[in-house]
């Protein structure tokens, strides 16, 4: 068994509305030396273990599913887990 | 004129169906996310409202249907296909139209009147629209704030795709966008919702036009050509 | 919790823990009679729940009593999950008004989400398609951060539950004052309409039919929510909230779909939402209602987490979730209706006749006690009532008028208190358009839906002027009805019923009890005299923090009947040369006033007078003229005034102003708040017509140059340009919130 967690971000390229209201608001509480703000999602699930790659069905599912790559980015991180 | 009025779990059917069948006065049928076939059905339509809760993403979860599957064959065969609000952003999803939409710029859902400028008249849903006129229609979403990369502007562009834009831009889009065509010219997504302005009673009648432009289509060409 | 080992009887009657769950010692005692022995640790939790103020009316009954409920119309009276009332053609519109307080004081998005959802449940557990909403808001002033978070997430969570429900928001008011910073309202209304044949009711009769259980699975949240919403708050102490529920708009739309479908089917016995005391209220309640009993294996209840107790399954209040009874041997087809949507359904017990509430667990009976005991043998206490030293003092005084500088000044000022500005950046994020039957939207005095297929439509409207009543809880008791009966006519409907939702500071003390049994009093009288008795209701007590109470803030929700779609009216000016006309009589009356809270920062003297004789005769006439076809406009005059209002009329429409010529003091002329007046608009041609049905002045007329003059006295008082002055009005709650 896997633990994969899913980090799903906008694109560097596109304006993140959601981003830019929370860093005004930190902004006027005067914690200017924060920046770039950006707020994503984070998905976690588990994988079976199978005679597929891990990473390769992570992939697969994020790009098929989890993520719209015309605006979003991911990364990953897969960790072997012993409990269910 | 048949049309197919596509429901997921979560959507707001009724107003599409009402729409169609008692304003329009065209039949209409409900079909199922789970549907097989979209056989003898003349147009199609993703209505608006939160399929699957709009969880994941507005329409992410829709496009992992049985129905769907068909909705592209159906546009792949030239049928035309209309997606208002929830509708559009599920042929975003499904990759049916280009591009994305993101939270509105105010981050909070808007329901109102906006004046929306016809920029293409010449096609099956828009051609009894002047070019250039300014019509009202109601929009009540959340993300409709429409993004593409400037390549894929630029092809919209030149091809003539940008049906509808905002006269005051109210959620953010790119170019004040409301609505895109493919290049092939059969499905049209938008953001505005044109079967919620077919009565004067309950506010206004200029989305009406949009049916009557498809219907008129149907008439003079797949109907001529079936008889 | 669920880790550590349950109390014994003994131990919770030696350390009185039944007082953590809300108990007092002689109701312990009570409980311990009733059963003949010491109740078990779930026993006292079932017992706390169920006689806590929200779920059983204890400290409210006797003055609830007071209350019309019944009349021509009327179907189903208050004691289902809401109320019904005929419209003819074999229709009947089923609402109730709902509070949702606490909740959204802790989380105001989940609170007020939630608060829209369990008033949906409660009407279509009715078997009625809800087809709009509405919701009555109360918040400190909007000068602190955290009333800002509360409202704006407040707003948010009712659009983002009542959006994606599909069922239009079509009306609502908010209201700002320093009284509730501590303490926010979130009350929500659903109207919902339905075929007298498919009244569904929350009983369970026949012996041996089964108990279903269907929708969302029962997790921790929520437990003991009753009981925390008869609590009051402190400000010090952390808040001892359990956690608080969550909503699931996408699971509510499917189960309301499903529950539609299955109260066609004669497979259904009984239909109960589980809200408040979740499994706990909907089966005693239904049990108790039919003189049955149920018996219930908490093995089968779907549960969300590992290890769940009994008591705490029976004291959750997981959102989403209903409990069925079904005649036997037709279980399958349920489930496999529910199934159909997605849902989950589950055969968890069965009607039984000894009139008990019997819950088996791991096989063993953990619960044994009446249903008649839980749902309606509660303790009734007659509060002591005292009237407060206030009110006296208040009622000692003089009538004031405030002094006024620059009237035009101070209408602009007016305009943009944030009780009277413009809610359009609220109502914009409802979707107040939903299922194409919104004939008025939000922002007229009453939102008005049409019936499909019908030459008809309900105008609804809630309502509540607090100030008033805390001032002459009578006198403003019977305001609230009157107004809401106003802003019912203004739209061309007849009232027909009223729902009500009771917000008070606690009971416990005589002051604020005498405030409740007043405002009652001053409702009931109204609501006799206007013939809209009251179909269902809510009360929620103890809204307090650090000890002190709200303003009283009994809101009513009403609805009335258009008979024919050509009466709807709204309240913006139509075209230039109409003839305006004032309707009522005006006082010095500023007492609870917008202009005196503006000037002196606080309220104080006499409410304005209410004769509910004249009010009932202006309301006759009014809705006669307009269903006569002789009224282009109709706005009803509340808060600000006479000035207000006009200007209400100009900025709703577009390119339009006035010039009108009152008499008297001009502060009270523009800025009165006597009651029972409104404001007409009537065509040229109508005049003759008119003046024969309405006793009204004739005070100028509409114009089009999008100006609004007044004169008093032959001296111009206003001169403003409508642009102008919507520009302030519609910016002012967005301004605030920057």
């Amino acid at each position: 068994m896997y633990k994969v967690k899913v980090y799903v971000t906008l694109k560097k390229s596109v304006i993140d509305p959601h981003g830019s209201a929370v860093e005004k608001k930190l902004r006027e509480l005067d914690y200017n030396e924060v920046s770039n703000i950006r707020v994503g999602k984070y998905i976690e699930f588990f994988v079976k273990k199978s005679d597929r790659d891990v990473e390769e069905v992570v992939k697969e599912v994020c790009e098929k599913m989890l993520v719209n790559p015309v605006i979003e980015d991911f990364r990953y991180e897969i960790e072997e887990s012993v409990n269910q | 004129m048949k049309f197919a009025v596509i429901v997921f779990p979560g959507s707001d059917d009724v107003e599409m169906y009402r729409a169609v069948t008692e304003v329009l006065g065209e039949e209409a049928e409900l079909v199922g996310h789970d549907a097989d076939s979209l056989e003898g059905f003349d147009g199609i339509i993703l209505p608006g409202g939160f399929s699957y809760g709009d969880y994941l993403r507005p329409g992410a979860l829709a496009c992992f249907t049985k129905v769907m599957d068909e909705v592209k064959k159906a546009a792949e065969e030239g049928k035309p296909v209309l997606g208002v609000g929830n509708g559009f952003q599920i042929l975003l999803e499904a990759g049916l139209l280009p591009g994305a939409v993101k939270k509105n710029k105010s981050l909070r859902f808007i329901c109102r009147n906006e004046t929306v400028k016809v920029e293409n008249n010449e096609t099956m849903f828009t051609s009894l629209y002047e070019k250039g006129e300014a019509i009202t229609l109601p929009i009540a979403h959340e993300s409709g704030n429409y993004h593409c990369d400037d390549e894929t502007l630029q092809r919209l562009k030149e091809n003539n795709q940008i049906v509808f834009t905002y006269e005051n831009n109210p959620n953010g889009s790119v170019e004040g966008i409301a609505g895109i065509i493919n290049e092939r010219g059969n499905v049209l997504g938008m953001m505005p919702r044109p079967e919620r302005a077919t009565e004067e009673i309950i506010g206004g009648t200029d989305g009406l036009r949009l049916f009557q432009s498809l219907v008129k289509h149907w008439r003079e060409t797949v109907n001529v050509t079936n008889a | 919790m669920s880790q550590m080992r349950e109390p014994t009887p003994e131990q919770i009657k030696s350390e009185k823990l039944y007082r953590e769950m809300g108990m007092t010692d002689e109701e312990f005692a009570m409980v311990e009679k009733i059963l003949g022995r010491l109740p078990n640790y779930t026993e006292t939790g079932l017992f706390s729940v169920m006689w806590s103020e929200h779920c059983s009316y204890k400290n409210s009954k006797p003055v609830l009593r007071k209350f019309p409920t019944e009349g021509e119309r009327v179907l189903q009276g208050p004691g289902e999950g809401a109320g019904i009332v005929d419209i003819g053609d074999g229709q009947a519109v089923v609402f109730k008004l709902e509070s949702h307080n606490h909740p959204s004081a802790v989380e105001p998005y989940e609170g007020a989400a939630t608060g829209v959802g369990g008033i949906l449940r409660d009407v279509f557990s009715m078997g009625a398609r809800p087809i709009a909403s509405l919701n009555s808001l109360r918040f400190g002033e909007l000068d602190s951060p955290r009333t800002k978070y509360l409202f704006k997430e407040a707003v948010n969570g009712i659009a983002g539950y009542g959006n994606r429900m599909g069922i239009p928001t079509v009306g609502g008011e908010v209201q700002f004052d320093p009284c509730y910073e501590g303490n926010p309202l979130v009350n929500a209304m659903t109207v919902g309409l339905i075929d007298h044949k498919d009244i569904k009711k929350g009983q369970a009769h026949g012996v041996g039919n089964s108990v279903v259980y269907v929708g969302s699975k029962t997790g921790r949240d929520g437990i003991h929510g009753a009981t925390f919403a008869s609590e009051e708050f402190s400000e010090d102490a952390e808040v001892e909230s359990p956690d608080i529920q969550r909503g699931d708009p996408f699971v509510e739309k499917l189960l309301m779909e499903a529950c539609l479908e299955l109260v066609k089917s004669d497979a259904l016995v009984g239909i109960q939402d589980m809200g408040a005391a979740g499994l706990t209220s909907s089966s005693a309640e239904m049990a108790s209602k039919a003189g049955t009993g149920i018996e219930m294996n908490l093995d089968l209840v779907p549960q969300r987490e590992e290890g769940m107790t009994p008591y705490e399954m029976m004291l959750s209040e997981s959102q989403e979730r209903m409990l069925l009874i079904i005649k036997k041997g037709r279980e399958q087809e349920v489930i496999d209706l529910f199934s159909k949507y997605g849902l989950e359904a589950a055969v968890v017990g069965k009607v039984t006749d000894d009139k008990m509430l019997r819950l088996i667990h791991k096989g063993e009976v953990v619960a044994n006690v009446p249903v008649d005991a839980l749902a309606e043998d509660a303790p009734v206490y007659h509060k002591p009532s005292k009237e407060p030293d206030y009110y006296r003092e208040f009622q000692a005084m003089e009538n004031d008028i405030p002094k006024v500088e620059d009237y035009n000044e101070t209408l602009v000022a007016l305009l943009k208190q944030p009780t009277i500005a413009s809610k359009k950046w609220v109502y914009e994020q409802y979707d107040y358009m939903a299922r194409l039957d919104t004939v008025v939207p939000p922002g007229s005095d009453a939102g008005v839906v049409r019936i499909p297929g019908k030459n008809k439509a309900l105008a609804m409207t809630t309502d509540c002027n607090s100030r008033y009543i805390y001032l002459d809880p009578r006198t403003g008791g019977k305001i609230v009805v009157a107004e809401a009966a106003r802003n019912i006519v203004a739209s061309g409907g007849e009232p027909i019923a009223v729902t009500d939702c009771l917000n008070f500071g606690s009971p416990e003390k005589p002051e604020i009890f005498w405030q409740l049994e007043q405002s009652v009093e001053g409702m009931s009288e109204a609501c006799r005299a206007l013939n809209t008795p009251v179909i269902s209701g809510n009360v929620s007590l103890y809204n307090e923090t650090d000890g002190k109470a709200i303003y009283p803030t009994p809101t009513v929700g009403m609805v009335g009947l258009i008979i024919d779609l050509k009466h709807v009216t709204t309240q913006e000016f139509k075209a230039a040369g109409d003839l305006i006309y004032l309707v009522g009589e005006t006082k010095d009356e500023f007492g609870g006033s917008e202009l005196q809270k503006m000037t002196y920062g606080k309220i104080f003297g006499k409410a304005p007078e209410l004769d509910l004789e004249v009010e009932a005769k202006v309301q006759k006439q009014v809705l006669s003229a307009i269903r006569a076809g002789l009224v282009a406009s109709a706005h009803d005059i509340s808060e600000g005034g006479f000035a207000v209002a006009l200007a209400e009329c100009c900025m709703s429409a577009q390119g339009l102003g006035a010039e009108v010529e009152v008499t008297g003091n001009p502060v009270s002329a523009l800025f009165s708040e006597s009651q029972s007046r409104f404001i007409l608009s009537v065509k040229k041609e109508h005049q003759e017509e008119f003046e024969k049905l309405v006793d009204a002045q004739l005070i100028g007329k509409v114009t089009d140059d999008s100006v609004l003059r007044i004169s008093c006295n032959k001296e111009e008082v206003i001169h403003q340009q409508v642009d102008q002055l919507r520009k302030e009005w519609e910016g002012a709650i967005p301004c605030l919130l920057k």
